[in-house]
This record gives structure tokens, C-alpha cells and sequence, in this order.
């Protein structure tokens, strides 16, 4: 009994000392942070599957310029501790992390603070702190295709459009639900300046995660019957706003969620009670006739080396997944062009590919995402690059597309996100990046 | 053999009174901290040192503090989460608004912060006992968590919430590698186990032990129940108090209130009722049943699995460890039900009959 426990302390010892210090040649370490446990696995796992199953697609296709990709997951559960304890077990193996995509807004927070000594990359595509667009403070953050701010603004002029002109919006009621968190809260300050600027009347519910428990919040929206409202919620809080919708009577046409609030695990559980309710998208929606969706079936589903369910490739979740390991894998393509192809990136040099991505049509259509994205370019300054979005409808058995691409105005959002960066500069005591940094 | 104390006699009271009056265990103890401050620094690796070694000191000295509260007073409390956060906030407002303010004097002051909240939600203890004070300590932990959500100024009007702290130093020494971080705990928290290990065994400790033992003999023989129990209230949520600023400023670096939650109070409380309730050896136990147990289920399992050539994902991983780890926790219950720190206080008693069974 003893001798047993013995061998198994030292084994434990043994496996805790030795975090892989094998360093291979040839070969990309990419750290994936998923959560396939917990309350918001349904909406966890087909992105955790879409981003690995895309670098399985990569290295079925012979890799980047010849470099094979490893991988490792851990699972987070969304929590923040969990998540910083994952990041500094996978960062240093297999010769270095190149990027890290923390999928959570609260452990992108806590890693923004060790991006910059650790030298990796934060890819946070769609979601994470809105004012790390302004890449001259956060050196080491990338909000690629959207941050929460442009999103409030495409929403903004979405309703405004429908009302018939954004000036209609003058008095108007418009409600926030969100999940208290730090991903809920990023849309507010963009939402009251707007409110200023429009003239509507912003209210601002929050709802405590998971959410399953909005009897009060959905009582409120009864008494004030705000005229749209908009849903930044996330797993089983989508679901459970949209059944209080239905019990509330609250027309679905005018609620709008964010991208995150706007895929097949949040609205299937209710069914046709969902349809009519809009979400924006990240560009894409679900994709399941995308040449890209159709190349993995072929080269990883065919295989056997799929990682989940093959119904579930090209759906909205699953599709982000693969558009994130996309805009990685490419980052580090570009790294390539530039610090030599076939060779392997440290994360300095995946860093400069993110901040030069240049994807145009064309590369978008040979990479197989056409239709499914529009063309993409970063810089130093911008860390977003260009955000586009459409509007898609449930309509009870899927989503549709049901409006044209549209752009958030920048001219109201950059100051915002100037002023925001520049804040956060001073408590950190951080200098602004000069030009001459930049093309460093 | 080794461990007996035959022939070791004590001759003055300072002899007689101090913390390890047996010659092998004051060796021991000087042995392990010099491996916790020398040999641990240069062997460990930096994922050791950040992601475990640092929660685990920090997390044991929340114990610490929630183990003179619960294992020594009696009282049992469900708010230590809460007092964490008031602590953590308290140091990040007298960090960030009060220019060059040192670290442990914010740190000091996130205690105190603490240490007002953890008197004022103590009142009720005077009225109320056993479970359902720990509903009353409750409304400190919702109060503390919507306090640090809702309202703007405690977070200094940050847009999402979650507040970060800039580089850290100690009268000059830089706390940013994690070598630093690591020893900077490790001092703070061997400051506080001793301190707190001759608090407890000085007149207010015995006090406190007396409430918890029975408070009405106790006040019979005329100690204060509201002077004992408040001052548990007080120390007990300024250690919580400085675990909390800790957890957030070295730690975390940047935290929102959810890092604080009622998860965190459980973690607590079941840190404390394993590892031993009324032991400061226990909360250390405790903490590194709770802390490290699980991450190295995690790591664990993936290893054993292809070695018997299984392919374990990352959410089976998730799961068994999550089984696993409960299953022991039950495991133990049942084995000692006075938590780890008894069965180590047993195995002392055997080592100095070794090798004689009588």
C-alpha cells in the first residue's frame, strides 16, 4: 500500500519536472485552449473541433511550406485560472507556443498581462478587449475580423437602417441583456456614446452566468417594452433569453444577438419558438457548401481523423473555428515570407506575420474561403484589420442570411478605442510604439 | 530511531514553550525551508513555479486565514471569497490612485480593507451560530460580489470590469519572473504561518478555542465572546485579506470580481475541513490536496493512458480528473475524518515508537 502510493507520489513528481523539453526540428507548436467541460461546452466544442481539425487539414496538405503543426489542447472550462494554468503549461513545450487563441475574454485579460514577456501572440478573432484593435499599445493582442465594439455599431446602424435612417433612432428604447462577465460588459461604453449621439434610451440588463435563471431580467423587458433588444450572451444564457422571449412575448424579429449569441447550439433547443430572431455574424455563417468545409470532409472527416461529429463540420461554431486556425496558420505563413520559408516561427516573427496579414480574394478563394469570408489586411496600427459583418435569421431549422455585408463606422469607434488604449497605457506605465518600431 | 526525543530535556520555559520543542523537528523544519527558498528556486521549472507553486502558497494562506476563523473560533463562514476580493480591490484602488505606493503597504492595506468588511459581516456571529451563520457569512460574499461588479469607482471606471496592475517591485527588487513572485510568497506566507502559529497558541487563541469548544463555559469563565469572536472575524479576514490582494496583483495580474466568486469560498472551506480544521499545518495540506491534486489528475491521465496505449481526449481527461479527485476527497473523509494534518500528527506518533510497535 505504502510502496503503491510512494511510486505513484514519485510519478507524479516525475510527470510535473518533465514538461516537455524534447524540442523536435520542423515542427509548429500551436497551444489550443478549449472547453469541451462545463456550462458553455455545447457552444466549446464545435470550435475547439473546427480549429483543430483545420490543422489536421494543414498537415493532411503537407504543412506550412513544409512545417508540420503540432498541437496540444487543454481544457479550461471557461474559467480564468484554469485557462492562465493551461497557458503556462502549454507555452513553453515543444520548442515554444507561436500563438495563443485563449477563446475567453476573461483569460484574454489575464494573459494580455503575460503576452509581452512571454513574446506570444494573443489571436483573439471576434471577441477579447475591444480597444487592443490600437496595436501601437497592445503590441501582443490581435482582435482579427471584429471586436465587441464594432459589432455594437453594426447593430446600431442595422436597427437604424430598418427604422429608416439612423436619425429615426431618436427616442426609440433599446436593451442590452448581457452576461455579466467581462465579455457582456466590452459593449457598453460603445453603446452609451452612441445612445448619446442617436438620441435612443440605452437600457442596460445584466444577467448573471450561466445564465439560466432571467425571470427578472425578462419581467423588465415586459414593463419597459423596449423596441429591439440586443443579446450578448453565451451558451445556455442564449437559449435560456430566447425561451424567456417566447414566455415574455417579446417579438424575436427584434432581438439581435452578437456573433457569439448567433449559432445552432443557442437556438436549436427552442426551435421554431426561435425563428425570426436575428444574430449578426462573423462574416460567416454556417458553411456547410464552402470548398473549404468540403476539403476537410475529404482530407481529415474521410480519414477517420475527424474530431467530432461529421454532421457538425460547417456548421456556425465549427466554421470559426476553422477561420481562426485559418488566420493563425496564415500569420505564420506570412512570418515565412518574410524570416524564411520551411522554417519554424518563434513567436516574435509570428507576431510581425499577424500584423501583416494580407489576405486578398485570391488567397482567400485558393485557400477555399470563398464566400465565407471577405479579404483581410492588418497593420501595426490596426490589429483588427477590416470587420465585416452580415445579419442572419433562424428561421427554425437554419440560418439565412438575411441582410447585405456591412462595415462598422471607425470614425466613431477609433476614438474610443485611442482613448481606451491610451488609459490603459498610462496605468501600465506603457510608452506608445513609435513608427520606427513598427516596421521592426 | 531517528525521530525520538528521549534525553532531550527542557530546562527553561522559553525551552518548554517554543513552536518545535523536539530537536528532529526544528532540523526538519529548517531543512524544508531551505529547500523552499534555495533548492526549489534553481530545480523547479518556470510552469512549476507560476502555474502551481505560486496558487498553491497563496491559496494556503487563505486557508490559513479561514482555519483560525472556522477551525480555531468555530465560526464557520462561507465569505472568505468575499474577503479575498475586498482585499484585492482595496490594494488595487491604494495601488493605482495613491502614486508610489509601495507594494506591501497596499497589500497591508487591501488586509485592512478586509479586515473592516470581515468585523462588520462578524457582528451577526454574536446572535447567530454553526450553519446558520454560515448563510448569514453568505450575504458577505453576494454583498462583495455585486459591490465589485456594479459599482464603477472600485474598479476605477474600467469598461469590462476587470482591473490589472502595472509592474511590481519591493523596496526596489523587481516581483515580475516567476522565480521573484515565487519567493516573494513564499516570504509572506512563512511571515504569516509563524505569526499566526503563536497567535493561536497565546491567550487569544486559547480563547478563541474555548468559544469553539463551548461558548457559554467559555464566557462563564469570563472571556468576551464579542471581543473573541470579532477579533477571529478580524484576523482571519486580513490574512484572507492579503491571499486575496496576492491572488489578484501576483497571480493573476488581471482579475475581474468571478475570480473571488462563492467557488472560491467552497474552495476554502474544503481546503481547510480536508486538510484539518484548527492546524496550520492542515491548511497547507489542504490547499495541496485542492490545488495541485487536480492539475496533476490532468496531466496525469493523458500519460498513463498512451501508456497502456489508450488515446485519452481532453474532455475525458476533464471529466475523470473531476471523478477522480471527488472520489478521493470522499476517500479521505471516511479514512480521517480530522483531514490530513491528523494522519500526519499519527504517523509522527508511530515514527517514534519505529521500530517497535508499542
Amino acid at each position: 500500500m505504502n510502496l503503491k502510493l510512494l511510486a505513484l507520489a514519485a510519478a507524479l513528481a516525475a510527470s510535473m519536472f518533465s514538461t516537455g523539453t524534447f524540442a523536435q526540428t520542423k515542427q509548429q507548436f500551436i497551444p489550443v485552449l478549449s472547453y469541451r467541460t462545463g456550462p458553455y461546452a455545447p457552444n466549446g466544442v464545435p470550435f475547439a473541433n473546427g480549429y483543430v481539425d483545420y490543422l489536421k487539414y494543414i498537415n493532411a496538405n503537407g504543412g506550412l511550406n513544409g512545417v508540420k503543426i503540432i498541437f496540444e489542447e487543454c481544457d479550461t472550462s471557461y474559467a480564468t485560472d484554469k485557462g492562465v494554468e493551461c497557458y503556462e503549461r502549454l507555452k513553453g513545450k515543444n520548442g515554444g507556443a507561436s500563438l495563443v487563441e485563449p477563446l475567453s475574454t476573461g483569460i484574454t485579460f489575464a494573459l494580455t498581462e503575460k503576452a509581452p514577456a512571454d513574446k506570444i501572440p494573443i489571436v483573439t478573432t471576434g471577441y477579447g478587449r475591444s480597444d487592443s484593435a490600437d496595436g501601437t499599445v497592445f503590441k501582443w493582442n490581435f482582435p482579427l475580423l471584429g471586436t465587441y465594439w464594432s459589432a455594437a455599431d453594426m447593430l446600431v446602424k442595422h436597427i437604424g437602417k430598418k427604422e429608416g435612417g439612423v436619425n429615426k433612432l431618436k427616442g426609440k428604447k433599446v436593451t442590452l441583456v448581457y452576461a455579466d462577465h467581462p465579455y457582456g460588459k466590452e459593449p457598453i461604453p460603445y453603446l452609451e456614446e452612441a445612445s448619446k449621439t442617436y438620441g435612443f434610451e440605452l437600457q442596460l440588463l445584466p444577467v448573471v452566468l450561466p445564465g439560466i435563471e432571467q425571470k427578472s431580467t425578462w419581467l423588465q423587458i415586459r414593463q419597459t417594452r423596449p423596441d429591439y433588444v440586443f443579446l450578448w450572451g453565451w451558451g445556455v444564457m442564449n437559449s435560456t433569453a430566447l425561451k424567456e422571449a417566447v414566455a415574455t412575448g417579446f417579438p424575436r424579429e427584434k432581438m439581435y444577438g452578437v456573433w457569439w449569441a448567433g449559432a445552432e447550439p443557442d437556438v436549436r433547443d427552442v426551435g421554431d419558438g426561435a425563428k425570426g430572431y436575428n444574430a449578426l455574424t462573423l462574416q460567416h455563417g454556417a458553411e456547410p457548401n464552402a470548398k473549404i468545409t468540403k476539403d476537410i470532409l475529404a482530407a481529415v472527416h474521410a480519414k477517420g481523423q475527424g474530431t467530432g461529429p461529421k454532421d457538425e463540420v460547417g456548421s456556425v461554431l465549427y466554421t470559426r473555428g476553422v477561420i481562426a486556425s485559418m488566420l493563425a496558420t496564415e500569420g505564420i505563413k506570412r512570418a515565412q515570407d518574410r524570416f524564411g520559408k520551411g522554417k519554424v516561427m518563434t513567436g516574435e516573427q509570428v507576431r510581425w506575420g499577424l500584423e501583416h496579414l494580407a489576405l486578398d480574394q485570391k488567397k482567400l478563394d485558393a485557400l477555399g474561403f470563398a464566400g465565407v469570408m471577405r479579404p483581410i489586411s492588418t497593420s501595426c496600427v490596426d490589429h483588427r484589420g477590416d470587420s465585416w459583418a452580415r445579419i442572419h435569421t433562424w428561421d427554425g431549422k437554419k440560418w439565412n442570411f438575411s441582410s447585405d455585408w456591412m462595415q462598422p463606422d471607425d470614425g466613431a469607434i477609433k476614438p474610443l478605442v485611442i482613448a481606451s488604449a491610451s488609459r490603459y497605457a498610462a496605468e501600465k506605465k506603457l510608452v506608445r510604439r513609435t513608427p520606427a518600431d513598427c516596421d521592426a | 530511531m531517528l525521530y525520538r526525543e528521549n534525553g532531550q530535556f527542557r530546562v527553561t520555559y522559553a525551552a518548554d514553550q517554543q513552536i518545535f520543542p523536539v530537536v528532529q523537528d526544528r532540523i526538519a523544519i529548517v531543512v524544508l525551508l531551505a529547500l523552499a527558498f534555495f533548492a526549489v528556486p534553481l530545480l523547479a521549472t518556470d510552469y512549476l513555479l507560476r502555474a502551481i507553486l505560486v496558487p498553491f502558497l497563496i491559496l494556503s494562506l487563505a486557508a490559513l486565514g479561514l482555519n483560525v476563523l472556522v477551525g480555531y473560533c468555530g465560526q464557520i463562514s462561507l465569505g472568505t471569497g468575499g474577503f479575498m476580493a475586498v482585499g484585492a480591490y482595496t490594494a488595487y484602488n491604494c495601488f493605482i490612485r495613491v502614486d508610489g505606493m509601495p507594494l506591501i503597504a497596499a497589500l497591508l492595506f487591501g488586509g485592512f480593507g478586509a479586515t473592516l468588511v470581515g468585523v462588520v459581516f462578524g457582528i451577526p456571529s454574536l446572535r447567530i451560530r454553526g450553519l446558520y451563520l454560515a448563510v448569514a457569512t453568505l450575504a458577505a460574499q453576494f454583498f462583495c460580489d455585486w459591490a465589485f461588479l456594479r459599482i464603477k469607482w472600485l474598479t476605477n471606471d474600467s469598461t469590462s470590469g476587470s482591473v490589472s496592475v502595472p509592474a511590481l517591485n519591493v523596496f526596489g527588487l523587481p516581483v515580475e519572473t516567476p522565480i521573484q513572485k515565487y519567493l516573494f510568497c513564499l516570504s509572506v506566507v512563512v511571515v504569516f504561518a509563524l505569526l499566526l502559529k503563536n497567535l493561536v497558541r497565546a491567550h487569544i487563541g486559547r480563547e478563541w478555542m474555548a468559544i469553539r469548544d463551548m461558548d457559554v463555559a467559555a464566557a462563564v469563565i469570563g472571556i468576551r465572546p464579542v471581543y473573541a469572536k470579532l477579533s477571529a472575524f478580524a484576523v482571519s479576514s486580513f490574512v484572507a485579506g492579503v491571499a486575496g490582494a496576492m491572488w489578484g496583483f501576483i497571480y493573476l495580474g488581471s482579475w475581474e470580481s468571478a475570480a473571488f466568486n462563492i467557488d472560491r469560498s467552497f474552495q476554502l472551506l474544503f481546503m481547510i475541513i480536508i486538510g484539518g480544521l484548527g492546524s496550520i499545518m492542515g491548511s497547507f495540506f489542504g490547499a495541496a490536496f485542492i490545488v495541485v491534486l487536480p492539475i496533476a489528475l490532468d496531466q496525469m491521465l493523458p500519460v498513463l493512458g498512451s501508456g497502456i496505449g489508450l488515446h485519452v481526449d481532453t474532455a475525458t481527461v476533464s471529466h475523470a480528473t473531476l471523478m477522480i479527485y471527488g472520489a478521493l476527497i470522499v476517500f479521505f473523509l471516511i479514512v480521517e475524518p480530522h483531514g490530513l494534518a491528523r494522519l500526519w500528527s499519527m504517523g509522527r506518533e508511530k515514527l517514534r515508537l519505529w521500530p517497535f510497535p508499542h
